[in-house]
């Protein structure tokens, strides 16, 4: 019952634009053309399989570091610790490949989260707090939309400004204080379990399966590609280009105020500094999954194994007694170490 | 809309009058509110609040005048101050000035690393420099052993230089940190090498075309960068009087970006000066100070900072639609 290795709804095939099918041949012969490359090369050559092959490999390493580590309910135990931040990574995913980028989902978990409690501590009903979180989400990412899209400014910068912005506001609001004493059934999601799986791995696995048939199956989905490919090209042939780009950045906010409610329910409390850094997992877990830091490329099969190769290793580091503070180095490593791998394959299947 | 846009751009178009008008202004405000803010004590806080920012800053702004981001600032700080401060703790005889020098040689090998990495896989720099703020972190924890260097292992000679002071009762730090300024004044004006940094960042693909070579270059740029984040670093010991890894340094780029894009400098590349740095860095170092005084809760700082980058990019950005328009202007008028 792990969903390590459950099978996914896009096809392998669909997702890079072009497939590096066709090669010239000896360059004497002229126009002829060398026979399509072998299935198994295509598919040797995608980032996921890299990604597929580091997973095993780190499930392996893993199991020989301990023998109580090939346990599946621990796994799935410690893997809620990441789940929110694998949320966010899926639909990060489709904003790097529009050829944008969104670094302040973490400041925006910790400021929709900080909302949630504060309507909540000033007594409104739950629901009530739950809806104002979301709320905050989709005005969070509006403004991001706004000045990404509405002003044509540079998503890198703006986002870094709105980063600090929303965690600033979030200690405006929250201060020092750590707000807690939600009602019983909101707390512990992590420790709710359906078939012996914690309900956010299922969450995380439900996201991934709706994203995935988004991108892979939509008409909007596959128009995200051809944004993210050559914008202008896009504008051209018709596709409403700033109308998809805004729907991703709401679509962000929105995904965040859900891992913000998420991590408030596992933490049974909320401080502003919630989700400090998180996100650099999150770009990791897309980069890792072989999304071209360009844009144009990608896939949520590969963020999806990224994501659980990171927990593999995490949990396998603490297994192994690893400091936390060294997971930063090993971090920071694997981040750039994905970019560069994914580049160069990225620029092999283009030759 | 975009004529308002354009209008306020014709008026910022001046970046460094316009932010010393906003000193002024600020001053005159704030004074007029709370009248303790136009002391001398004030000015010696603002002072003091300024030196670690400027210095990093000039190196953040080059940077960003080459179109690249460095996120890595404030954990390069922070290990060029842990390295610093170890071997004062470690070696007490060592000289200050040699303590210094390492912080500096510290910092610039790591932003050479920032370098190297961009240069030779063609990556984006604000990845790469994430990845590396996480990394450089990581062996601030490592080196250290997650422990801090107490006061009383940071030499009394260092941490008097936020005290005394050889002229005029501005203390050496703030000396030190205008020297830098004026020694990045001088290369980015007056030397080959910095005007083809701004060659470069205004256009990137053109800038081989015009003889200059884009990887030495940008290599340069970032160990420029990191060796004075590492020179803040030590800076922060002698001000702080203490350097903590999970403390020093976490957080300051975003300060750094956001005093360099108030200073006028565009993240679009190939735009930007010392003085407009300076005037921004001095901006967001007495906003820092006047707030407590208006007795508004530390808590807001961050998301004043947050919104202060906000705001400078869309000035940047009117200023270059007013700019092109007066461009356009000019051709048709011809």
């Amino acid at each position: 019952m792990t969903p390590v290795g459950s099978p996914k709804p896009v096809d392998a095939l669909d997702s890079a634009g072009q497939q590096p099918t066709a090669t010239v041949s000896a360059p004497q012969s002229g126009r002829e053309f060398a026979p399509a490359r072998p299935i198994w090369q295509v598919l040797l050559i995608r980032p996921e399989t890299v990604t597929l092959a580091l997973l095993i490999g780190a499930i392996i390493v893993g199991s020989q570091l301990s023998r109580f580590f090939l346990d599946i309910s621990y796994i799935l135990e410690s893997s809620t610790l990441y789940s929110e931040y694998s949320i966010v990574a899926l639909m990060l995913t489709l904003v790097i490949i529009s050829g944008e980028i969104d670094l302040s989902p973490a400041s925006m978990m910790a400021l929709s989260a900080c909302v949630f409690a504060s309507v909540f501590q000033a007594g409104a009903p739950i629901w009530l707090a739950i809806l104002a979180s979301f709320a905050c989400g989709l005005a969070m990412g509006a403004f991001n939309a706004i000045l990404v899209i509405g002003f044509r400014l540079p998503s890198i910068i703006v986002t870094i400004g709105t980063l600090t912005l929303y965690r600033g506001l979030a200690q405006v609001l929250a201060g020092d204080r750590s707000i807690s004493h939600f009602p019983d059934w909101f707390v512990g999601i992590d420790y709710r379990e359906i078939l012996d799986v914690p309900v956010p791995v299922i969450l995380f696995t439900v996201a991934a399966i709706i994203v995935g048939l988004f991108l892979g199956m939509t008409i909007p989905g596959r128009q995200i590609y051809q944004i993210g490919t050559n914008e202008i090209a896009a504008r051209h042939a018709g596709i409403r280009v700033q109308r998809i780009k805004a729907g991703l950045f709401v679509g962000m906010g929105l995904v965040a105020s859900l891992a913000g409610l998420i991590t408030a329910s596992r933490l049974a409390s909320v401080r502003y500094d919630m989700a400090t850094g998180g996100e650099l997992q999150m770009v990791l877990m897309v980069m890792l999954g072989g999304t071209y830091i360009f844009g144009g490329r990608g896939t949520i099969l590969g963020t999806f194994l990224a994501s659980w190769l990171l927990v593999i290793i995490a949990t396998g580091m603490t297994v192994a007694n690893i400091v936390v503070t060294s997971q930063l180095i090993v971090m920071g490593v694997l981040l750039i170490t994905s970019i560069i791998a994914t580049n160069a394959i990225y620029a092999r299947s283009q030759r | 809309m975009m004529r308002l846009t354009a209008g306020i751009g014709a008026l910022m178009r001046h970046r460094e009058a316009g932010n010393f008008v906003m000193i002024v202004l600020l001053a005159i405000v704030v004074g007029l509110i709370q009248p303790r803010f136009l002391t001398l004590e004030t000015l010696r806080n603002v002072m003091l609040a300024i030196p670690l920012i400027l210095i990093a800053a000039m190196g953040q702004m080059m940077v960003i005048i080459a179109r690249h981001v460095d996120l890595s600032m404030g954990s390069i700080l922070g290990f060029s101050a842990i390295v610093a401060g170890m071997m004062f703790r470690d070696m007490p005889d060592v000289p200050i000035l040699i303590g210094v020098l390492v912080a500096i040689l510290v910092g610039a090998g790591l932003g050479f690393l920032n370098g190297a990495i961009v240069t030779l896989f063609g990556l984006p720099s604000i990845i790469v420099t994430l990845g590396t703020l996480s990394l450089y972190r990581g062996f601030v924890f490592l080196i250290s052993n997650s422990r801090q260097v107490d006061p009383q292992f940071i030499p009394r000679a260092l941490i008097q230089m936020s005290q005394t002071s050889p002229i005029l009762g501005i203390p050496w730090l703030v000396i030190i940190a205008f020297l830098t300024a004026l020694a990045s004044y001088l290369f980015l004006d007056h030397m080959r090498l910095g005007r083809q940094i701004y060659a470069l960042g205004s256009n990137p693909s053109a800038a081989p075309l015009r003889g200059i070579r884009v990887v030495p270059v940008t290599l340069l740029v970032f160990t420029l960068s990191g060796a004075l984040a590492g020179l803040a670093g030590v800076m922060y010991a002698a001000r702080f009087g203490y350097v903590n890894p999970g403390i020093t340094g976490v957080g300051f780029e975003f300060t750094v970006i956001a005093s360099v894009v108030i200073g006028g400098v565009s993240i679009n590349g190939g735009v930007g000066t010392v003085l407009g740095t300076i005037l921004g860095v001095i901006l967001l170092g007495m906003v820092n100070v006047a707030l407590p005084l208006l007795g508004v809760s530390e808590f807001w700082q961050s998301a004043i900072l947050g919104a202060v980058i906000i705001v400078a990019l869309l000035i940047d950005r009117s200023v270059r639609i007013s700019g092109q328009q007066a461009l356009a202007a000019e051709r048709s008028a011809r």
